[in-house]
């Protein structure tokens, strides 16, 4: 018998299996998608805030501040991009200063560091603030990550100490033996008997809950829209620009990127559908103008991507990470939107240590090693360390990715490692290849054929993203109408 | 660190025919680092014709137009390093690049021309409405599967700008079994050359529907149906115009950009063709650093990428040999009324030998025209033009005694015939 099984391998479910790999389990992730964090964790702003702007008391002020806290070990042994850049929350009337004093009182209520800065202060800081900036507040431990490769990195560590993972496993059924509080859980494919259901299923959190029993939340999508303008772009902030927050969350912020790109965004409405990640011109226009408030120099015409995000916001307005009422060994870890991926490191460790310790012995896995084996890095190396590298292994001095300088060489690497990309999307988000200016107008067919000969597949069978995805209809003289 | 005379970023047209112009010019030290299997660039994926007329007289594929020039490149025993790929140039003329043989080389160079060319506007860049299926794709790349790798990218297809790639591609797709429905231009004109609209839309029953442009895409996985709708003078869709046409491909042809990667990493300036800003033999404001072909401004044809290439070899070759004198007085040349931009920037009239060689377009389509050139005040020349659009680019020679002066400015325009 598994000993739990997890459902949906985001960011959330990918550290919490990683959590419980450092224990003598049989663990099991399912995903209906072909690749891990291919939903919510896609597509987000990838800030690890600080902490200073949910309520105090909340479990989304808990979890974010000692989720920031834990990045910098994180990041290190799995190997991901993490920068603490710090933010800037700006007022830009005087009728705002008040806001920004109560944040600073939030912020000590909960334990975050941050500072009031003047508007001279703000301005020799991120010299292309609005002019008009009022007052500004700084938090030091804000910082951008790569939401991809943190996600990804956690889950093949996971995997390499033991957990198991089914990607095209969509769950269908979850019935509940009452007499051994046992489950019975059925996907598309197979169906598997275990102790203990972790949901962490996204905006999919509340139908998955309602397989059990009658959940007392729902979880209603609030989709982001986002602008990335390409890295060469002159330099523009230094550090994560936000307005005051709303109601609606918070705000348009314009941020640099792990890979030295801008992210400009989100918007957020609510939409009725699950899989809404449709956007539209009225939408980023909203978004164009908001962050030009920000900062009034921003060259749009730089923008090489747009896209949208649902975050999972729940019903009760926190995150709810608790065993679900009647049915304890159910654990929804549901409605974690925004600050959800700061906050992932922490709640993953408190659902284990908390609420699987409950149910199942906690015995330390004795082979369990944090690390991942390193990723190659040839920028941060030097000429003669780059040489030596490619001198071994010369694939790694043939780029194959223009734009983002990506060798065939690091593409061989993720191949060989426990979840190989099946999909373009899935190597662009691991690898860069196809994130650059021509959006992978020249890399993409030399990676439909990479993945083709990799998988002994037809060129028609390489899916872009999701299935139904393929790129290639036919071959020429086949087209058929 | 290598020492080289010159070295030549890109093997297509822009850089084959500037390194056998600097060789003829006695300048033999030359490396070209191309990224690709071979030379040629992206005329490797042309098999349409259309190409030579100008350079060789006659009509040519661009395989054919490529190979004639890569003959002559291995006549003169160049040097080219393929599957290469320029990490890095210095305003000191180091060229750091990459491949599996040699791992990565720095190459300090006398003169560098960059010849990168350009690449396709993509979705991103537009912020194509709806969700990012497949299906969505830039018509170079679609040309690229279909003609290097034999595969078909769509059935039925819808073709968003009237880019002349993406009406090659329409004539292409057609001839290979799929469907194209139409293409949509969200300017009153195409920006397709004339004989491309003729021999690719209209030959084959292809409608064109001008002021219109994408406006809906369906489909979450794969592309299912678009909808495009007529735009008002500011661009804006017009409510009640809205077609839907149920596709499986919508190729983008909606604009080349320059590579100019390595140009914005130097911090140079950026011309309003997206290209560096040079002088009459296309140097850059950094002596010894070149630009030509498309990396400098998009060309109509490969045949104009060449002759500019020729020019800016001589050029980078007289540099090296130090024929130049670059401390000369140099005017400068400014786009006027109607004009989009104008190549080159500045000129030394020293370093010319008879003619100077001005390129430019025109803002927007004009009939009954007076192209004027305006050197410090005084009209030195007229052409009438009684149609100029600015899907052609237009190559005007100066003779040199027409100015009077080594510096000041050249002012060009399009004004009204009166």
């Amino acid at each position: 018998m598994i000993d739990v099984i997890i459902i949906g391998a985001g960011v959330v479910g990918a550290l919490t299996s990683r959590e419980l790999a450092k224990y003598s389990l049989k663990v099991l992730v399912l995903d209906k998608e072909n690749d891990v964090g291919n939903e919510t964790t896609m597509a987000n702003s990838a800030i690890i805030h600080s902490g200073y702007d949910p309520l105090p008391g909340t479990l989304k002020a808990r979890f974010n501040v000692a989720g920031n806290a834990m990045f910098d070990d994180l990041a290190d042994e799995l190997d991901f991009h993490f920068g603490r850049v710090g933010s800037l929350t700006t007022a830009l009337s005087e009728e705002q200063i008040p806001v920004l004093l109560n944040l600073r009182k939030q912020a000590r209520l909960n334990g975050v560091e941050v500072e009031l800065l003047t508007p001279e202060e703000a301005l020799a800081m991120e010299p292309h603030l609005n002019p008009e900036v009022k007052g500004a507040l700084f938090a030091e431990t804000c910082g951008i990550v790569d939401p991809f490769n943190m996600t990804a990195h956690a889950m093949e560590n996971a995997v390499d100490n033991g957990v198991e993972l089914h990607l095209n496993e969509a769950v269908t059924a979850i019935e509940e033996n009452a007499a051994d509080q046992t489950f019975i859980v059925t996907t598309s494919k197979n169906s598997y008997h275990c102790k203990v259901v972790i949901n962490c299923a996204g905006v999919y959190a509340d139908q998955m809950a309602a397989m059990v029993g009658q959940p007392d939340f729902s979880i209603r999508p609030r989709k982001g829209e986002y602008l990335i303008l390409d890295h060469y772009t002159a330099e523009l902030v230094n550090s994560t620009i936000f307005p005051l927050p709303s109601e609606k969350g918070k705000g348009v912020l314009v941020s640099p990127t792990t890979s030295g790109n801008y992210i400009i965004g989100p918007s957020s409405e609510f939409v009725d559908e699950k899989d809404d990640l449709a956007t539209d011109k009225p939408t980023i226009d909203k978004v164009k103008k908001s962050a030009l408030d920000l900062v009034p120099s921003i060259p749009f015409n730089e923008t090489i991507r747009a896209f949208a995000g649902l975050r999972a916001s729940s019903s009760r307005g926190d995150f709810i990470v608790e065993e679900m009422k009647g049915h304890e060994h159910f654990i929804n870890v549901a409605g974690i939107d925004s600050p959800g991926l700061a906050s992932s490191p922490a709640i993953a460790k408190y659902v284990v240590e908390e609420l699987v310790a409950k149910h199942l012995p906690l015995n330390k896995n004795p082979n369990f090693n944090p690390r991942i084996k390193p990723y190659i890095n040839l920028k941060a190396l030097s000429f003669e360390e780059k040489n030596e590298l490619i001198r071994e292994n010369p694939r790694l001095g043939q780029i194959i990715c223009n734009c983002e300088k990506i060798s065939l060489g690091e593409l061989d690497d993720l191949m060989s490692r426990s979840i190989p990309p099946r999909t373009i999307k899935a190597v662009k988000k691991r690898t860069r290849a196809g994130f650059g200016k021509c959006q992978g107008g020249f890399c993409q067919p030399t990676i439909v054929k990479y993945l083709a000969d990799f998988y002994k597949v037809d060129l028609t069978d390489v899916l872009y993203d999701k299935g139904g995805s393929n790129i290639i209809r036919c071959s020429t003289k086949e087209c058929k109408l | 660190m290598i020492a080289r005379d010159l070295v030549i970023i890109g093997g297509g047209s822009a850089g084959m025919a500037a390194a056998i112009a600097a060789y003829d010019e006695g300048l033999t030290d030359i490396l070209i680092v191309e990224k690709g299997r071979q030379l040629g660039g992206i005329l490797n994926q042309c098999i349409h014709h259309g190409f030579g007329i100008e350079e060789f007289k006659e009509q040519l594929t661009g395989p054919e137009f490529m190979s004639r020039l890569a003959v002559e490149v291995k006549k003169r025993n160049i040097d080219v390093r393929f599957q290469s790929n320029v990490l890095d140039l210095t305003k000191s003329k180091v060229v750091t690049y990459s491949n599996a043989a040699e791992g990565i080389v720095k190459v300090q160079a006398k003169a560098v021309i960059m010849a990168t060319g350009c690449y396709e506007r993509s979705a991103g860049a537009i912020q194509i409405p709806g969700e990012r299926p497949s299906g969505i794709i830039t018509a170079g790349t679609a040309q690229l599967y279909l003609n290097e790798m034999g595969a078909l990218v769509g059935k039925r297809v819808f073709i968003l700008g009237s880019g002349d790639i993406g009406l090659i591609m329409a004539r292409r797709l057609t001839l290979e079994g799929a469907s194209v429905l139409g293409v949509s231009e969200i300017m009153p004109y195409s920006n397709g050359l004339n004989h491309n609209m003729v021999q690719c839309l209209h030959d084959f029953d292809i409608p064109l529907y001008l002021s219109h442009t994408v406006t809906k895409t369906y489909g979450k996985s794969r592309l299912e149906k678009i909808e495009i709708s007529q735009v008002d003078e500011k661009f804006n869709p017009i409510p009640g115009t809205e077609k839907e046409f149920e596709v499986d491909t919508l190729l983008l042809s909606i604009g080349l950009i320059p590579s100019n990667d390595l140009l914005k990493k130097l911090g140079l300036p950026v011309s309003k063709s997206r290209g560096a800003i040079v002088d009459e033999h296309y140097m850059t404001d950094i002596p010894g650093i070149f630009s030509t072909g498309n990396v400098l401004h998009v060309h109509d044809l490969a045949d104009y990428v060449a002759a500019e290439s020729r020019s800016c070899g001589k050029g980078a070759a007289a540099y090296v040999q130090g024929k130049w004198n670059l401390d000369s007085p140099s005017f400068n040349v400014i786009p006027g009324k109607n004009l989009l931009y104008v190549v080159p920037h500045r000129v030394r009239l020293a370093n010319l030998d008879e003619h100077l060689t001005i390129k430019f377009r025109v803002s927007k389509p004009l009939q009954n025209q007076v192209l004027t050139f305006t050197f410090n005040g005084e009209v030195i020349k007229k052409i009438i033009k009684p149609f100029i659009i600015p899907s052609e680019m237009q190559k005007v020679r100066l003779p040199k005694e027409l100015f009077n002066a080594q510096d000041g400015e050249l002012v060009i325009s399009s004004e009204d015939r009166p």
